[in-house]
């Protein structure tokens, strides 16, 4: 026998009141609790990435909200300079405008140094890169205000390209979108299952137990008597399984924290769980327990109903 | 001899057949009042057991009116069955012991589905137990015992929660004279304290050892009155020693 089947019958021993001596409870379940304990460390596992997602997101939609990037796309680094310049000139005293700020060329070599590279003998310098301005403003940048943007800053700066920043990374947002439904639907798919063990397992139980059931019914046990041994026996196996399951999951996702934490990218970075978050993780073996009592309770009495 | 107080089992024209089977209870009439003690005899294929399975509720049958204690049992919501079981005492041909249950738990379980708080279970099972005189194989179980210990923790677990009416089959097939007749006056005492007993069994020297019983024989799946059980009412006797348990 194993420990946690060992710790399982002891907790059982101690619970056991005469109703729940009416059946062999220790033998209804068989392998529950394993198969709760790897749902639940998948549910958790799968819950964590969908509300980190959900944070990197809104963190992301968040600190793009008012940023409008204006670029200005000429190959004459004189003429992009002096455009440059005329656009924050028009920008400073644009409405809604909250700052206006050009990246520094040392910035700009930076962004790009992954894609060209900076080993010696690279020429950063010999390619046209456009001059960036990060624009700030006090509201979110609609359609309306870029479009009031662009009509102010294009007069004087002809090469110049405004758009919002959020608008770069909406198929990001998209992806990130689709991911979290995936995760919600991977939980669905993982109650589903659980429920479906639960219902095997509990069916099979009833099945080695028929003959006592049937002892038990002549005596005048009722359907409720016998469907309350079946169910404690499974809140107590779903509760084992399900703080596995958590601490199984959890462990899981401090690795794959530290791994993420060492990529050390901004979005990545956002993609942190609060507190709020935890006690959602938490919450999922609760709920796992429940679904499994609802689920046996409920398959227990459908079973008994057909029986006299 | 007493008018019976009410009837408390009503069979009218009950028939009984398994699946697509011939009758095997067929226009069975009978009724049973409360302190009487009767005996069902027949041959071997008769139908005694499946008249004892509709008289415990165990089996619901093909046509016919059964009235449990007042109620119509044909029609009584599954939900109400067990209060009427609880009230019924059921010796098994096989005794249907549960296998993972020692001897007390056996005898214990009708108090324990009955609700009886653990503390108020111990005494009377142990007395039970021993006076049936299994007092030292209290913690065995079933597969332990031999087919004679088995039938008496099966009579000792119909018996323990005093139910209104004790249904018996073959209940001393297993035992030694000396046990049997033990069993007999323990089922006399139960009668005496106002249980009807029904009892099912071909030993006629059984029969004879209860002189006040009522005798309902079933040939080919209908019932005869060979004492007149069915026709008038029945008699009730001056109590004898019960055990300490009842």
């Amino acid at each position: 026998m194993n420990p946690l089947a060992i710790l399982l019958a002891r907790w059982r021993d101690r619970e056991g009141t005469g109703e729940a001596r009416l059946l062999p409870e220790g033998e209804l379940s068989g392998p529950m609790p394993w198969v709760i304990a790897i749902m639940i460390a998948l549910t958790v596992v799968a819950a964590a990435s969908g509300l980190a997602l959900r944070n990197a997101a809104h963190a992301a939609s968040a600190d793009l909200e008012g940023g409008v990037t204006v670029q200005i796309v000429s190959a004459a680094p004189r003429q992009r300079n002096a455009q440059a310049d005329a656009a924050l000139k028009a920008l400073a005293g644009a409405p809604g405008v909250a700052s206006a700020q050009r990246v520094a060329q040392d910035d700009l070599n930076t962004l790009v140094e992954p894609w060209l590279g900076t080993r010696p003998g690279d020429d950063v310098e010999a390619l046209p890169i456009p001059a960036l301005i990060d624009v700030r403003l006090s509201g979110s940048a609609t359609p309306d205000r870029i479009a009031a943007l662009r009509a102010r800053v294009v007069p004087v700066a002809p090469a110049a390209r405004v758009d919002a920043q959020a608008a770069w990374l909406t198929p990001v947002f998209r992806a990130i979108d689709t991911l979290q439904w995936l995760a919600g639907g991977l939980i669905a798919l993982l109650a589903f299952a659980t429920v479906a063990a639960v219902l095997l397992a509990s069916r099979n139980a009833l099945g080695n137990h028929r003959e006592t059931i049937e002892i038990v019914h002549m005596l005048g046990g009722t359907d409720q008597q016998i469907a309350r041994v079946f169910q404690r026996t499974m809140a107590i196996d779903a509760a084992a399984g399900g703080i596995a399951g958590l601490l199984a999951g959890s462990t899981i996702l401090l690795v794959l924290a530290r791994q993420f934490a060492g990529l050390g990218s901004g979005m990545v970075g956002q993609a942190g769980l609060g507190w709020l978050d935890w006690l959602t993780i938490v919450a999922i073996p609760v709920a796992g327990v429940l679904l499994a009592v609802v689920t046996a309770r409920l398959t227990v009495l459908a079973a008994l109903r057909r029986m006299l | 001899m007493s008018q019976p107080d009410a009837e408390i089992v009503q069979f009218d024209n009950v028939g009984l057949r398994y699946g697509t089977g011939k009758e095997v209870l067929s226009d069975v009439s009978f009724t049973l009042y409360p302190g009487c003690f009767y005996f069902l005899t027949g041959a071997s294929g008769a139908g005694k057991t499946s008249l004892l399975k509709l008289l415990y509720l165990s089996q619901r049958p093909s046509r016919g009116l059964i009235r449990m204690f007042g109620t119509d049992a044909i029609t009584l919501p599954r939900e109400r069955l067990p209060a009427l079981r609880r009230r019924i005492g059921v010796v098994f041909q096989d005794f249907r012991l549960v296998s993972h249950m020692s001897a007390f738990d056996n005898v214990a379980l009708p108090l324990r589905v009955g609700g009886v708080s653990e503390k108020e279970v111990t005494r009377p099972v142990a007395d039970m137990l021993e006076w049936v005189g299994l007092g030292d194989r209290m913690h065995a179980r079933p597969a332990t015992l031999s087919g004679g210990e088995q039938q008496r923790v099966a009579i000792a677990r119909a018996v323990i929660a005093r139910p209104d009416m004790l249904v018996a089959d073959e209940p001393t097939g297993n035992v030694d004279p000396e046990m049997a007749l033990k069993l007999m006056r323990l089922f006399e005492s139960l009668n005496r304290l106002g249980t009807t007993v029904v009892v099912a069994t071909h030993d006629l020297h059984l029969i004879q050892k209860v002189p006040d019983s009522l005798i309902m024989r079933l040939d080919k799946g209908r019932l005869s009155d060979p004492t007149g059980a069915l026709r008038y009412p029945p008699r009730r006797s001056a109590p004898i020693e019960a055990p300490a348990s009842l």
